[in-house]
């Protein structure tokens, strides 16, 4: 094992893919000759050349489109949105089409495409930079939906996710991109599975399940809950939202009885209240007290460092809710 | 190469906006259309501006096949929906034939091909099986996507029909997609891609042409400018009159022609691929033609008078090709035989699909997702 950054790891993924499948190709915007807005495809363009790593105009419909239209005859594109809230800018495409095409045409055709890029707040880039469109993937049918939290799931997951004869979300964080975490050397291949998650902390109290930056709040409020308060969490990553590994999640709520979903999209229709659902739904009898979801308030993200933290629900949030469930 | 271009023949209007409808009337002897785009006065036009050559009679009488096994599928589709055995909507090609066909003749095996939901004709003129096609649109297990696309999601990736779609434009950058495969992979196959006037004014339709000029695609856009966006006609909602102008802008090569004679649109089509296959980039062609039927089925077309529909008759593609066909020396009987023998194959294309089970109930939850972590494969 060797310590790397999430950005390097998934820079090392989509190498040793490009170099592994000649059908992956990269596309979006500024990707090529600048190296990405975040430098994830850096150096790739003069590796692998012009038909690998396509630059593209600003234009996401028209460059996801073209995406699914090489996908569905057996190209495995991977697609940049600089900011994953551009994927309002092609939601057309996005769920009208690739989500649906297997559907659509009866299984004739596939669309393993993966639409990759950063989402989240925490850097002040205000109500169109800061979004996590995770539940909003998660919503249609047809698209896998991905969001690791270490660099060794990162690059595991999206070799997985280029594999994958099925559309996937791979969401990144930006407050990810420069944390570091151990991960075998580059010439030791391994993948991560797509609908697994993983117990990131053992703890006997409370389940916190979440995913993405989230993670790394759960586990710092975490080890302040057990040495401030005694309360010991474990703390599940799910890793992917669609499909939910609802297995995992239920294994550890027997052990602890009290659920917390926590997650950066909005609270309100997110993966949190369907996880606490489906909770209520196919494992009422290992709740020992309601169980709880956390995300975003319900406003547009404000770029004031202030507002922000006030909307996120990060750390101290978390702590409180546990207390408060830790009570009843 | 010699390029069609007919934009100095085609007068420009100095003022864009739309006329009071009552000059319009006025203008064109009850027709909503302006007179300078009606279809009696292109054929010169386009033949002066582009090489049509004369096609081999039997050739003629095969697309004349399929062009009446097109116009009787969509009357036996029409009369089904009528009698409710269709639900949902409907578009059909009554009066579109000729780009359909024309085109698919021009293109090879291999070659790709989408389209809007307006699609029925692109699908037989590909080779789909009309029995299997009338299935689809019924929502039948015998349909290509086992009833799961319907009318507006035609699809056969034998036949190079990679997908008609229910949004407008949202095909055409696939078809740019494919034609990048293809040229990412050093193949020579050509994508076309088809939709209406009305898709000329979606964004994504202008971020492709852009793209595909740019990037030297191999593609063809081809415009069916039927004259109405559903049922609003062209002049109400098009900043300029000449709508293949637009394109022009990204640097394309563009073409309007009689998208009602099956000749003039194959010499087109063959022009732009071979354009296409020699890596010179896109073509745009505006294919001037009519829709004779409804927008879709059930349309009460309050939006055109009858008068108009009557004169686009003259022009019709089954009208211009039999006329053809008879002054090519084939003969009145051949003709009527290739009739009588279509409407028996949609008599019988007909029956085998309304004999078609439905789809089991547990297909619903089929094709959703691939692959180990599905709940299903």
């Amino acid at each position: 094992m060797r310590r790397t950054t999430y950005i390097q790891a998934l820079n090392e993924a989509l190498r040793e893919e490009l170099q592994r499948d000649e059908d992956v190709f990269l596309i979006g915007e500024d990707i090529g000759h600048y190296g990405g807005l975040f430098r994830v495809t850096r150096n790739l363009l003069d590796e692998f050349g012009e038909k690998r790593v396509l630059d593209t105009p600003i234009s996401e419909q028209a460059f996801m489109g073209m995406a699914l239209g090489a996908a569905i005859v057996g190209m495995r594109p991977v697609v940049e949105l600089m900011y994953m809230d551009f994927t309002l800018v092609a939601a057309d495409q996005i769920f009208n089409q690739i989500g649906k095409y297997r559907y659509m045409t009866g299984g004739l055709l596939k669309a393993p495409i993966v639409i990759r890029g950063q989402q989240g707040g925490g850097k002040h880039y205000g109500s169109q930079h800061s979004q996590s469109v995770d539940s909003l993937y998660a919503h249609f049918p047809g698209i896998r939906v991905v969001a690791p939290a270490t660099p060794y799931d990162a690059k595991g997951l999206l070799k997985s996710a280029i594999r994958d004869d099925n559309p996937v979300a791979f969401l990144e964080h930006k407050m990810l991109y420069f944390t570091r975490g151990e991960a075998p050397p580059p010439e030791e291949e391994y993948l991560v599975p797509i609908g697994k998650a993983d117990v990131k902390r053992a703890g006997t109290d409370l389940t916190i399940a979440t995913f993405s930056y989230c993670l790394l709040q759960a586990l710092e409020a975490a080890e302040t809950l057990q040495q401030e308060h005694g309360i010991d969490c474990e703390v599940v990553d799910l890793r992917t939202v669609e499909p939910l590994d609802t297995e995992t999640v239920w294994e550890s709520l027997a052990k602890t009885g009290r659920l917390l979903a926590v997650h950066e999209s909005y609270a309100n229709c997110g993966v949190g209240a369907e996880l606490v659902a489906r909770a209520c739904e196919e494992a009422p009898h290992l709740l020992r007290a309601p169980a709880r979801r956390l995300g975003m308030a319900p406003v547009s993200i404000p770029v004031s460092r202030a507002l922000e933290e006030e909307a996120l629900p990060w750390k101290e949030e978390i702590i409180a809710t546990a207390l408060e469930m830790s009570r009843r | 190469m010699k390029q069609a271009d007919t934009a100095s023949a085609v007068p420009q209007k100095t003022d864009g906006r739309a006329e009071p409808l009552a000059q319009k009337d006025a203008q064109t002897e009850g027709s909503l259309l302006p007179a300078s785009i009606t279809t009696d006065a292109l054929p010169s036009e386009s033949k002066s501006a582009i090489d049509v050559p004369e096609l081999d009679a039997d050739l003629l009488l095969e697309m004349y096949r399929k062009a009446v096994l097109i116009r009787l599928l969509e009357r036996a589709l029409l009369a089904a929906a009528e009698e409710g055995q269709i639900g949902g909507a409907m578009h059909t090609a009554i009066g579109h034939e000729a780009n359909a066909i024309g085109a698919a003749y021009a293109l090879r095996p291999g070659d790709y091909i989408t389209c809007t939901y307006r699609g029925h004709h692109h699908g037989i003129a590909w080779g789909m099986d009309p029995g299997r096609s009338i299935a689809e649109v019924m929502g039948r297990s015998d349909g290509f996507a086992k009833g799961k696309g319907g009318s507006m999601h035609f699809v056969s990736p034998e036949h190079g029909m990679m997908g008609a779609n229910g949004i407008v434009a949202a095909q055409v950058p696939h078809a740019a997609g494919l034609a990048l495969a293809s040229q990412l992979r050093g193949e020579r196959k050509v994508a076309i891609t088809f939709f209406g006037d009305g898709a000329m004014f979606q964004g994504v339709m202008h971020e492709t042409f852009n793209m595909a000029a740019k990037w030297k695609l191999p593609l063809i856009f081809y415009c069916e400018n039927n004259r109405y966006s559903e049922m609003t006609p062209i002049w109400r909602t098009s900043s300029i009159e000449d709508i293949y102008l637009f394109p022009r802008a990204y640097g394309m090569a563009t073409m309007q022609i009689d998208g009602n004679d099956v000749e003039v649109v194959h010499a087109a089509v063959s022009q732009a691929a071979e354009r296409a296959r020699s890596g010179d980039g896109p073509t745009f062609i505006e294919g001037i033609t009519y829709r004779l039927a409804g927008h879709m089925a059930g349309d009460l077309e309050t939006y055109r008078p009858e008068e108009e529909v009557e004169k686009q008759q003259a022009h019709e593609p089954l009208t211009v090709l039999r006329k053809k066909l008879l002054a090519r020396g084939v003969e009145e009987a051949r003709i009527s035989e290739t009739e009588a023998e279509v409407e028996e194959t949609i008599d019988d294309a007909v029956s085998f699909a309304e004999a078609s089970p439905w789809p089991d109930a547990a297909e619903t939850y089929l094709d959703v997702f691939a692959g180990p972590t599905s709940e299903e494969t």
